[in-house]
């Protein structure tokens, strides 16, 4: 095995941004090349060794998912990444069905991908309700349970928040669901690899899994399928008919490849990493208390992920925070829609307001963060941070007790 | 593997190019969400921005008019569903992701070439006043059979029909420019010609409509949704930029050809009276199985194929073939062979002498004296 040697050149921001994209694993990278050079065939070419090598780590590769998870090799097919997985799950499941049920049950706080999917089964003229969650972020199940019914085709909710890295109480959502025999759909793009996650304990229906937010490529994904009892699916890419017909198109062999050894890198070290992140991550929310007062983590401490961090640092703007902080690569919410000026429809779900949503930042610890790297970035967020403070009138007028949201601001 | 081993089934995959590894380690190595405002993800969004200008200049396309796919299938899917038009018209000899995107296709059949009936689609465009969808292929998979694109364009075009050609086997092999052709979508893989698995793209004209069926985070300028394949993208830009290097001319399969009918007289070239690509030879050995064919070829060191090599392994007589009007024990016969950037004449000269041996061994067991000599 690689030793794991420094990622980030000395020149390079550190990079906190790991529910965006993780860097890939020198490990990972090493077991993908022989996939890009020699082992080189079309794994769906059955009549030459070339193809049937290909087909061999193709295989591998999806039995390494399917452990990770606790299933069965023959419930993972490929896809092009998390966000064909979460389209493929819900329009798939929702299209074959249609005929019996008619109804979505999710979140306001899923991905974009899960929420404009739904958007569009709304047009198709099924019925979604969407579950607030509670302000820690968690769906609340009575609500849950009384959303559920005999129409529910499918209940859709994501195992990981990837703003604010919030656990959902998987195992009793997929109780619910079972008892109600509605399918349960996960997001589990920021949760595998990095919490234990089974399939079956958990009543586990569909599953959709991301490569490079397990320092995995991008470009492939997984989306597991129970066979037990047999979920079927009406396919979105048709064509060749590869993967059991859910998803046709040549399998990039090497992308596959790196999934699998991802996965299984993620599943050996999750334990040690998770303590490790853990520490880091309590490291630097100390650090940040003990030099600046109000500041906010929003959503639940406790059902986190380790590598997750979500900071509103009162009257201070998170666009102008994150223009000073040069040396830090984090963002202010999803990297979809950080290129956007509005706030948070995550933090907004919270209850969070919007003045103070727009104050936050999105930390994202992983695997290459160093202790070093932490204490920098603390350094530089409470150098940056009490500057703007410094500059801030409404920043000053909170300090001398003024009541910001009384003031009635005269217009121009 | 032996390092002899003869490749010839770039129609299924290339090995990817030198250039192309490089680029792609150097991506992988490099990371970052495209999509990020800080450093990492302006990096990876200037490789992605890169690698479009130079997929965009292999087609004759502006950087714009490039959506990045996971690969030619997908892009065929998204373009047949995204045109939003009802009414679709494909030749009988598409591939499988275009023939099976969705239902109720009109079939156009094509003639002993394999060339598109143009006035059975003139005449099927009349017969209804419905908004259409033409899908017409730049090469075939299978015989590499040309289609006359400008011609199904103008037919198309004039018909009021937009037209979606699946140029996955053409592109990095021949010229091919998106506002030459006039076509308004087109579809490309990275891995028939030297790139990656996993990255394609849909070039579609300026104005064209679009509206995918895959909905998330607005990438792709909202054509295709979900984070970038960056390593994938910035290889499939390296290998178009390298597209042209060191390819075989219609030289070396003129000569392929020539030597097997030598040896086989009542052998037969599939789509011989039309323009073909020049890397692509789909033949026949009279009364010999492909299958067996691609196996004696395996163990003398040669990877060749029976037909396409999606589906699952099946053999299954080429749907390509039997609408060409070939017959079906006829059919069983056909051998695909084709080259890339690879190829060296050596790999030629192989695969005609392990041809040669195996004709004679069957010949002369099966057809007792059918070759004395």
């Amino acid at each position: 095995m690689t030793a794991i040697t420094q990622i980030r050149r000395n020149d390079q921001p550190i990079y906190l941004d790991y529910q965006a994209t993780t860097p890939l694993d020198p490990r990972v990278l090493e077991a993908m090349m022989p996939y890009f050079t020699y082992k080189f065939g079309n794994a769906h070419s059955r009549s030459h060794s070339y193809g049937w090598e290909a087909e061999e780590g193709v295989e591998k590769a999806r039995a390494q998912v399917a452990k990770l998870i606790g299933a069965d090799e023959k419930e993972v097919i490929y896809t092009s990444g998390a966000t064909e997985s979460n389209n493929l799950a819900i329009k798939g499941v929702a299209d074959f069905y249609k005929d019996r049920r008619n109804h979505v049950v999710t979140t306001v706080t899923e991905h974009k991908c899960v929420l404009d999917t739904c958007r569009h089964l709304e047009q198709e003229g099924f019925t979604v309700t969407y579950l607030p969650v509670q302000q820690n972020g968690l769906v609340d199940l009575d609500v849950l349970r009384a959303a559920v019914t005999d129409k529910t085709v499918v209940v859709s909710i994501m195992a990981v928040n990837n703003e604010i890295g919030v656990i959902q109480p998987l195992a009793e959502i997929g109780k619910i669901c079972r008892e109600k025999g509605a399918f349960f759909h996960t997001d589990a793009a920021q949760a595998a690899g990095k919490i234990p996650l089974d399939v079956e304990a958990m009543n586990i229906d569909l599953m959709s899994i991301s490569g490079h937010k397990i320092y995995g490529p991008k470009g492939i994904g997984a989306l597991y399928v129970r066979r037990k009892p047999r979920v079927r699916l009406a396919a979105m890419i048709h064509g060749g008919g590869q993967e059991r017909g859910f998803r046709s198109g040549t399998l990039p062999t090497p992308l596959c490849v790196g999934l699998g050894e991802a996965a299984e890198i993620c599943m050996k070290e999750m334990d040690a990493e998770a303590v490790r992140l853990t520490k880091l991550r309590d490291r630097m929310l100390k650090g940040l208390n003990a030099k600046l007062p109000e500041i906010y983590v929003n959503g639940d401490l406790e059902h986190r992920i380790p590598g997750n961090l979500n900071i509103s640092f009162a009257h201070v703007e998170g666009e102008s925070l994150m223009m000073g902080i040069k040396n830090l690569s984090v963002s202010s919410g999803s990297a979809c829609t950080s290129a956007s000026l509005e706030p948070s429809y995550v933090l907004r779900a919270l209850g969070v307001e919007e003045e103070m949503a727009h104050t936050s930042l999105r930390i994202g610890l992983g695997r290459f963060t160093t202790e070093h790297e932490v204490d920098t970035a603390v350094d530089e967020l409470v150098h940056h941070v009490t500057k703007l403070r410094e500059m801030s009138p409404l920043w000053e007028m909170s300090q001398e007790g003024i009541d910001i949201k009384s003031i009635e601001w005269a217009a121009h | 593997m032996p390092a002899a081993y003869t490749y010839l089934d770039h129609n299924a995959t290339s090995p990817i190019r030198p250039a192309v590894f490089d680029a792609m380690v150097e991506a992988l190595q490099a990371g970052g969400n495209p999509s990020s405002v800080h450093r990492a993800g302006r990096s990876a969004r200037a490789r992605v921005d890169a690698a479009r200008r130079q997929v965009a200049a292999l087609v004759g396309a502006l950087p714009a008019e490039v959506a990045f796919t996971s690969g030619g299938t997908e892009a065929n899917n998204s373009a047949l569903v995204g045109a939003g038009r009802k009414r679709l018209l494909v030749s009988a000899v598409e591939h499988d992701s275009v023939l099976k995107a969705a239902r109720g296709m009109e079939i156009v059949p094509v003639d002993g070439n394999g060339l598109v009936d143009l006035g059975v689609l003139e005449k099927s465009l009349a017969a209804s006043a419905e908004p259409a969808l033409v899908s017409v292929m730049f090469a075939n998979n299978e015989t590499g059979v040309l289609q006359p694109i400008a011609d199904v364009v103008r037919v198309a075009h004039a018909a009021g029909a937009l037209v979606h050609c699946d140029a996955v086997q053409g592109a990095g092999k021949v010229p091919i420019d998106l506002h030459g052709l006039g076509v308004d979508y087109l579809s490309l893989s990275a891995h028939k010609f030297g790139g990656p698995t996993g990255v394609g793209a849909l070039a579609m004209r300026s104005g064209a409509p679009f509206a995918s069926d895959r909905l998330g985070g607005g990438q792709e300028a909202n054509r295709r949704a979900g984070t970038e394949n960056v390593a994938g993208i910035a290889g499939f830009g390296a290998a178009a930029v390298a597209a042209g290097d060191g390819l075989a001319t219609a030289e070396w399969r003129d000569g392929l050809e020539a030597a097997l009918i030598e040896v086989a007289p009542a052998a037969r070239v599939y789509g011989a009276g039309a323009s073909r690509l020049p890397n692509t030879t789909c033949i026949s050995m009279p009364g010999v199985r492909a299958e067996t064919q691609v196996m004696a070829l395996d163990l003398a060191g040669i990877c060749v194929s029976a037909g396409a090599a999606c589906s699952s392994g099946k053999v299954t007589r080429s749907a390509v073939l039997l609408a060409m009007g070939v017959g079906s024990a006829e059919a069983e016969t056909a051998l695909r062979i084709s080259f890339g950037w690879s190829t060296v004449l050596e790999d030629i000269e192989r695969l005609i002498a392990a041809w040669r041996d195996l004709y004679i061994r069957v010949t002369h067991s099966d057809i007792p004296r059918a070759r004395a000599a």
